[in-house]
């Protein structure tokens, strides 16, 4: 899977950092960094939760 | 259980319905939405819709890892549900149809408070629906001299920063003596004020609206205040709140006490839960029956609600997490904050209008408001979630 934000939505509210810290880190300079675009298939309900969670619908899962 | 009925077609009500299929309900599924709409996203409708960027088709809310079609949901919407039966399990329809439940997930949310004796006057608007949103943007598409927001709460406040934002003169009225006062306190309130002001708003405190003026043809002309000065304005947004609706459960044997009461697991009755802006249960994390009317509550919920229709009866423990877009500010809460609890800045500063500020009640963090700073907001988030004590907050804060 390849994980996609959109940056002109994202705003770094870091929910996807909460529940996918294995593939999303928001770091002190507050930017979101995606630490992973091809994260494993095991991680998938945990990215499936961050794109979710993200109040500004910026993440979609590319198969 | 065979057929489950999600009255609430926003939201918590489409985040049920994710949650059912997501854990393998195969059952009928009918959401009835008062709305004519499909599930559509709210937050944008008081920034992005309202300032121009974005249109109405960036709406809807979509299923993760799945399709619309593919959820299999009857949809009844432009539909308002009138009754519940709950020991019959049936809901009354307005026109008079029964809708049949095995399990019903009520997730009606609220609607708009309106002042006391609010005029049906043209050019007075309100802010929930994005019928209302469309409506609200024409009228700022048509420039007005001046608008009027009645309220400083989240949503006075996004409108009064978005109508400012696109070059319209703003008069934002606040019955407190700071915007947000019963969220934030008295200095972080007072910061808010400050923001507005920086950014050219006319922000008048402790004031309320007396009465509207009406042109003599049939639109609002301005506003008399509580001080007894008048504001000419075309365009009057009253944003005082919201009620829950929960007028059509009268009688159907639910706990209704400002919303729908629930137990820790959002169970109202058997068979029975609620989820979203309607919803009033107990919080164990915080000892506290609450209703929260934030986004994230209404998603986590409706999901925690749908697995507790299914059987799975976890406590839905969340620490509430809220965000805000102010002007060129991101504000973000978490927790259960108090005016009167214990405030201390331990990142950044009010002046560089940039921080961390975390909320004490006793021994205990109960809170965390971040301006434009999000990750140490969730990290304190989740040292809420962990039940740190204040003076180890303080510790992890330097």
């Amino acid at each position: 899977m390849r994980v996609v934000v959109d940056f002109d939505l994202c705003e770094s509210n870091a929910l996807c950092m909460a529940a996918a810290p294995e593939v999303f880190e928001v770091r002190d300079d507050d930017f979101l960094y995606v630490l992973q675009e091809n994260p494993p298939e095991e991680l998938r309900p945990k990215v499936e939760e961050a794109a979710r969670r993200c109040p500004k619908q910026a993440i979609t899962i590319e198969d | 259980m065979e057929r489950v009925a999600v009255v609430g077609a926003s939201l918590a009500g489409f985040r049920a319905v994710e949650t059912l299929r997501a854990e393998g309900f195969e059952g009928a599924v009918t959401v009835v939405g008062a709305e004519p709409h499909l599930p559509y996203d709210r937050p944008p409708l008081s920034k992005q819709v309202l300032a121009g960027t974005w249109d109405e088709t960036r709406l809807p809310l979509v299923p993760i890892g799945t399709t619309l079609d593919d959820l299999d949901v009857g949809w009844r919407l432009g539909t308002t549900a009138t009754g519940l039966d709950v020991a019959g399990h049936t809901v009354v329809l307005d026109g008079g149809d029964r809708l049949p439940y095995d399990g019903l997930v009520v997730a009606t949310g609220t609607r708009v408070r309106t002042l006391p004796g609010q005029p049906d006057l043209e050019g007075i608007h309100v802010l929930r629906t994005v019928d209302d949103a469309l409506a609200l943007r024409a009228a700022f598409e048509r420039t007005p001299d001046r608008v009027v927001v009645v309220g400083a709460g989240f949503i006075g406040a996004e409108v009064a920063a978005t109508a400012r934002m696109r070059g319209l003169d703003v008069t934002l009225l606040e019955a407190l003596a700071v915007p947000l006062e019963r969220v934030l306190g008295l200095e972080l309130g007072a910061l808010c004020a400050d923001i507005h002001r920086d950014n050219g708003v006319d922000l008048r405190v402790a004031t309320v609206v007396e009465r509207f003026v009406d042109d003599g043809r049939g639109r609002v002309a301005g506003v008399v205040l509580s001080d007894g000065t008048t504001i000419e304005a075309g365009v009057v947004v009253v944003g005082v709140g919201v009620v829950p609706n929960t007028e059509w459960l009268d009688g159907s044997g639910l706990t209704i006490e400002n919303g729908v009461l629930c137990d820790a697991t959002c169970l109202a009755a058997p068979d029975v839960v609620a989820a979203g802006d309607v919803a009033r249960w107990y919080n164990r994390r915080f000892d506290e029956v609450m209703r929260v009317e934030h986004w994230e509550n209404a998603q986590e919920q409706g999901a925690h609600a749908a697995r507790r229709l299914l059987g799975r009866d976890e406590p839905y423990a969340p620490v509430p997490w809220f965000w805000s877009d102010q002007y060129d500010r991101k504000l973000q809460l978490a927790g259960r904050s108090r005016p009167d609890d214990e405030m201390r800045v331990v990142e950044g500063s009010f002046a560089e209008r940039r921080f961390v500020a975390l909320f004490g009640r006793g021994d205990r963090l109960v809170g965390v408001l971040g301006m434009n700073r999000p990750r140490p907001v969730l990290q304190f988030r989740q040292l809420i979630a962990d039940g740190a004590s204040w003076r180890d907050a303080l510790a992890a804060a330097s």
